[in-house]
């Protein structure tokens, strides 16, 4: 089926999930199943001077109660691990359940397992804590200042790490000749990540075999498995079995491993029972990791001709309580490394603090530390052409790596293997009609009414994580490649098995239609199986918009090695060379002699009889392989975000919304276009209404639906969308990646447009969300500094 | 998410529902559910028993009773938003209803549990002070009536009795030559009111203001009634001047709400801005 490739394909998992067919973890009820309570921490930080659960255990329908003593005598190692380490990191011990003190407020302290959940409910509340409340500290940067609580001895100043990348010499030489700077400090909101599918785990330990299977709310079952091997349940990868069934979205949230999913297995493996346990929406808010959570402060420097000369960066980053799998890589190599943007950078230098706060976890959600950059770079950029006297388009324009200057050595460490930015720049100028926009703007102001305000963004992402060797260089505790095994069914249909497993980016169908595309089969003889560790050979899973350039890379090769083998089967068939052999919709034949040709079907069956293959060929047709990526892969694009404000109220309206990405090769438009709405969505949900907020007590504020705004579909703009096409040079399918790229540019292009429609008022930033209040203030402040 | 034990009463008629509340003690009342069942699968309220009286007929409906609109208190939002009778008669509650939330709420949602409940960011309170609806109360000895502005009471306090049931509102049709208006501001989480302006006027041949009311949601414990507001329109031209005058010169408001969202000062900043604009609208639409 040559065409497939390419095409908008419908989903083929939709109709099971549309229906209401599709099983998620909470689906599934097992025989003589029990149900698991997790008791929390109501305090932020508190001594836990004891726990009394006698209570609770004599409530009819409780089938146990466990606490951190129960734990260290099953003797399980009873620990959550972090996966990628910096040099002098520090990563205190968590426990899954909380030992003698509790560090944020929703932290494990109990588990109550009962017959039924109405029971557990009740139950939990009758497990007896003593807490001494203890000073909560939830601010990045606060956490590292005198007289803040110290959250655990052996981090002095709250400080997990202390981190630097680039030439700090070099940046200071920069500056200190520069004739024009800009200073930019600002604040990137905390996050609650809000996938629709609260995090769930079941449990089912088999007394008999040893084996415990576990169904969990996973974006990477086989990393999870190697983690609670290594260091929470302590089970041997073999005797493990982690499935994840219909997964209702992640955005980072369910890469990390949890103590709730080593609670439920622990309970399982005591009890010999199947054990659930299902998040609540406020206990998923209290617990998932959340996202972004900086506080930075930054410089440009310019000449006056408005070419960059230099950059430079200190960053708190919140890491929360614990270290979370992935949080040490999410502030600096996933951060740091963007720094450069889409502009030739001759001095760039970045410094981050990874700071503990009592506060609930950060690690990677959709984007993961390339939002943080784009923000801090597209709003220094902003500064720095009006510092300038600049079109900010114009700026962006004089300070593009050039095209002929690929592959491009930044300053922070990353290659870009290609890139072409200024297309994508022109195309949506022009589809937007910049310059009308601007005639329209000066017109607005002299007029009165609503201000109009341009926010431009154009950032560049390293995905498709990532080549092993490098990652591993710099402390990912895992390689970061993808496998795929092919298995070619005798009767010619095919089941692929992938490591990189779905949460709704529709792996079913796109790599359905790479299979068809390569061997010219119907999709409907396509098979993807993912998201069973005793099923799929090994994966790293799905994040960093991977899946495609290196999960769709593992299987083209595979797919390859398929065709390969037929042609020497083929050859061997037809009697001819097999050089001479070409593989062709479906069919292999002699070339230049049109009659001689054997069809699939023939070739594949011919593969399993085994009656008559050529010599040191062994029957069969299944690969399967590893691929690691020799590069990451960069997408880049320009957003640019219109809207109009309401001077009496602050409030912002998005009046338009057009993206142009380049994503390299793609695969289904449709769904590319849809991951860009989703991303983009998340953006603007950033930089408008989302931020997560503790008190002084480490209390959270917006712990529900009701306080915490996600975007809504009657808020949205109709999103235009366009692209340019510049294939990865360096995998087989040429594709870059889009998971992220949308919540990477929307938070810089609409707070760009905001401060833009106030930049006649002296306004020069804005910190995320932009409330109407926080905008009305900024209006009055500025009209009456205007005045005195 | 798990409500603790209760026990689980359906009345099939009002009289039967003052029986089981005078059979129950601390029992609740379970209309439309949509404010009552969160709360008690937060186990922010626990209720030993909880008396369903969302079959009711003869509590719903909206009807004509001499001058006035009859509305049965267990008429959901979206009863109110469509129906031709007060689009007609007191146009403010229908608007006003239109705002709640989205369809399902306002499919399930009532007016008597909304005004039971009194969140002071619910949208019926204020149309109800502006519109001087009158709210009548059953119990096993009696009836009464309270006027709306007396009903609410404060931050989700009411008027009414632990063993009282509101049957019905009574709203007077509005008189020729009046318009209204709810503008309303919503939080982009909860969708509650940050801000809900419900204005009316009744203008006179000559044009200028024979009565007006402007009253809010989501600014104060309770729907806020700027009466000084109106005072000062009453007799005025009521053209943007004056309206902006009478705003500016007398609104004001003791403790207003203030949340991560919205500070007290800024909401008071809203009411001013949303006020001034409901009174035009509803000054617009009176002059037709
Ligand atoms: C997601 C969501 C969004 C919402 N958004 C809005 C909004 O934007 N604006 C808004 O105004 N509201 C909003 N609401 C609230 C909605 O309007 C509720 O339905 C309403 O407040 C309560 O009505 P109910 O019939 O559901 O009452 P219930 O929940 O059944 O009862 C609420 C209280 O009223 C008492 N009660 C009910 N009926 C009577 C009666 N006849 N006599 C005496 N006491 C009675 C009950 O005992 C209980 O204490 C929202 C609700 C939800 C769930």
């Amino acid at each position: 089926m040559s065409g497939v490739l390419g095409s908008s394909i419908r989903r083929r998992e939709d109709p099971a999930l549309i229906t209401g067919s599709g099983k998620y973890t909470d689906d599934f009820t097992l025989p003589n199943m029990a149900v698991a309570g997790i008791v929390r921490s109501p305090y932020a930080h508190a001594k836990v001077v004891g726990i009394d659960t006698r209570a609770a255990a004599a409530l009819p329908g409780v089938v146990a109660v466990y606490t951190a003593k129960d734990v260290e005598a099953s003797g399980i190692p009873g620990t959550i691990p972090t996966a990628w380490l910096l040099p002098d990191i520090k990563t205190p011990e968590h426990p899954i359940l909380a030992k003698e003190f509790v560090r944020f407020s929703g932290a494990a302290v109990a588990v109550v397992v009962a017959e039924d959940r109405y029971i557990a409910a009740d139950a939990m509340e009758l497990v007896e804590v003593d807490y001494e409340p203890l000073p909560a500290v939830t601010d990045p940067r606060e956490a590292t200042q005198e007289g803040a609580v110290q959250i655990f001895e052996e981090a002095p100043n709250n400080i997990s790490f202390d981190w630097e990348l680039g030439d700090e010499a070099k940046a200071a030489e920069a500056f200190d000749h520069a004739p024009r700077k800009v200073e930019l400090r600002l604040r990137n909101n905390r996050l609650i990540p809000h996938a629709i599918e609260p995090r769930a785990a079941l449990a089912d330990f088999d007394e008999s075999s040893g084996k415990l299977t576990l169904r969990l709310t996973s974006q990477n079952p086989h990393v999870h498995r190697l983690l609670m091997s290594l260091a929470s349940v302590g089970l041997p990868e073999h005797k493990m079995r982690i499935i994840a069934p219909e997964v209702g979205g992640g955005f980072g949230s369910k890469i990390h491993h949890y103590a709730d999913e080593a609670i439920v297995s622990f309970c399982s493996m005591q009890l010999h029972r199947p054990v659930k346990w299902t998040a609540t929406r406020s206990e998923t808010n209290l617990t998932d990791a959340h996202g972004r959570d900086h506080v930075s402060i930054a410089e440009l420097a310019m000449d006056d001709e408005g070419k960059i000369l230099g950059l430079r960066a200190t960053t708190w980053a919140a890491m929360g309580a614990y270290i979370s799998t992935f949080a040490p890589a999410v502030p600096t190599y996933l951060y740091g490394t963007l720094l450069s943007g889409q502009y030739d950078i001759p001095a760039i230098h970045i410094h981050v603090y990874g700071t503990f706060t009592t506060t609930a976890p950060v690690d990677a959600y959709r984007g993961a530390g390339r939002p943080e950059a784009t923000f801090l770079v597209e709003r220094l950029v902003d500064l720095g052409a009006r510092e300038c006297g600049l079109d900010p388009a114009e700026f962006r324009r004089r300070n593009f790596v050039a095209p002929d200057n690929f592959p491009y050595q930044t300053q922070v460490a990353l290659a870009y293997d290609s890139g072409n930015y200024e297309p994508a720049l022109d195309l949506a100028l022009d589809k937007i009609g910049y310059a009308d926009l601007r005639r329209q703007q000066a017109e607005r102001r002299n007029g009165g009414g609503k201000l109009l305000g341009i926010g431009l963004a154009s950032y560049i992402e390293a995905c498709g994580l990532a080549p092993s060797a490098v990652v591993g260089s710099l402390g990912a505790q895992a390689g970061l490649w993808e496998s795929s095994t092919v298995r070619v069914h005798p009767t010619g249909s095919v089941t692929v098995f992938t490591g990189s497993s779905t949460q709704g980016q529709g792996h079913e169908t796109t790599f359905a239609q790479i299979v068809a595309e390569k061997l010219g089969i119907d999709m409907d003889q396509v098979e993807v199986v993912h998201g069973d560790t005793d099923q799929v050979q090994f994966g790293m899973g799905t994040y960093g918009s991977r899946s495609a350039a290196v999960g769709g890379s593992a299987l083209a090769e595979g797919l390859d090695k398929v065709i390969e083998k037929g042609r020497k089967i083929a050859a061997h068939l037809l009697e001819a060379a097999e050089e001479d052999v070409v593989f062709e919709d479906n069919n292999f034949s002699v070339r230049g002699v049109p009659d001689s040709q054997t069809g699939w079907g023939d070739v594949v069956l011919q593969a399993y009889l085994a009656h008559n293959l050529p010599e040191g060929i062994e029957p069969g047709l299944e690969f399967t392989t590893f691929y690691d990526p020799s590069n990451f892969v960069y997408p880049f694009g320009t957003h640019i975000c219109v809207v109009e404000i309401d001077p009496e109220t602050g409030k912002v309206e998005i009046a338009r919304y057009l993206a142009v990405d380049d994503c390299g090769n793609v695969i289904n438009p449709m769904i590319v276009d849809g991951q860009i709405h989703g991303g983009v969505v998340q953006g603007i949900g950033q930089a408008l209404w989302e931020e997560c907020v503790y008190d002084e007590h480490g209390q959270l504020l917006t712990g529900t639906l009701l306080d915490y705004a996600i975007p809504r579909a009657h808020n949205l703009p109709h999103l235009e969308l366009d692209r340019t096409v510049t294939p990865c040079p360096h995998n087989p399918l040429g594709v870059k990646g889009i998971g992220e790229a949308g919540s990477i540019a929307s938070p810089a292009a609409v707070t760009n447009a905001v401060v833009d429609a106030l930049s006649h008022l002296g306004v020069r930033h804005l910190d995320m969300p932009l409330t109407p209040e926080k905008v009305w203030r900024a209006i009055q402040d500025s009209s009456q500094e205007g005045r005195s | 998410m798990f409500p603790a034990k209760f026990t689980y009463h359906r009345a099939a008629s009002v009289q039967q529902a003052l029986e089981l509340l005078a059979a129950h003690d601390d029992a609740k009342l379970l209309a439309g559910g949509h404010s009552l069942i969160p709360m008690m699968k937060l186990r922010l309220a626990q209720p030993p028993a909880v008396i369903d009286i969302g079959r009711i007929a003869e509590l719903s409906g909206i009807s004509r009773d001499d001058g006035s609109i009859r509305i049965g208190a267990l008429t959901c939002h979206a009863d109110l938003a469509a129906s031709e009778l007060l689009r007609q008669e007191c146009p403010l509650i229908a608007e006003a209803a239109a705002t709640v939330a989205d369809p399902q709420v306002r499919n399930k949602g009532t007016i008597g549990g909304n005004i039971a409940h009194a969140d002071p960011a619910s949208d019926l309170p204020a149309p109800l002070v502006a519109c001087d609806a009158t709210i009548h109360l059953l119990t096993a000895d009696g009836s009464r009536e309270v006027v709306a502005s007396d009903f609410f009471v404060g931050l989700l306090t009411t008027a009414l009795g632990e063993k009282e049931v509101i049957t019905h509102l009574s709203v007077p049709a509005q008189t020729i030559g009046t318009g209204s208006a709810y503008l309303k501001v919503e939080h982009p989480a909860s969708g509650y009111a940050v801000c809900g302006a419900a204005a009316a006027v009744t203008v006179r041949e000559d044009g200028t203001c024979a009565a007006a009311a402007l009253c809010f949601n989501g600014i104060t414990d309770s729907a806020l009634n700027a009466r000084a507001v109106a005072g000062a329109l009453v007799g005025s031209s009521l053209d943007d001047d004056a309206i902006d005058a009478a705003v500016d010169g007398h609104l004001t408001a003791d403790d207003p709400l203030g949340d991560v969202y919205a500070s007290g000062e800024y909401r008071l900043h809203l009411a001013k801005v949303q006020g001034k604009r409901a009174l035009k609208l509803a000054r617009d639409r009176a002059r037709g």
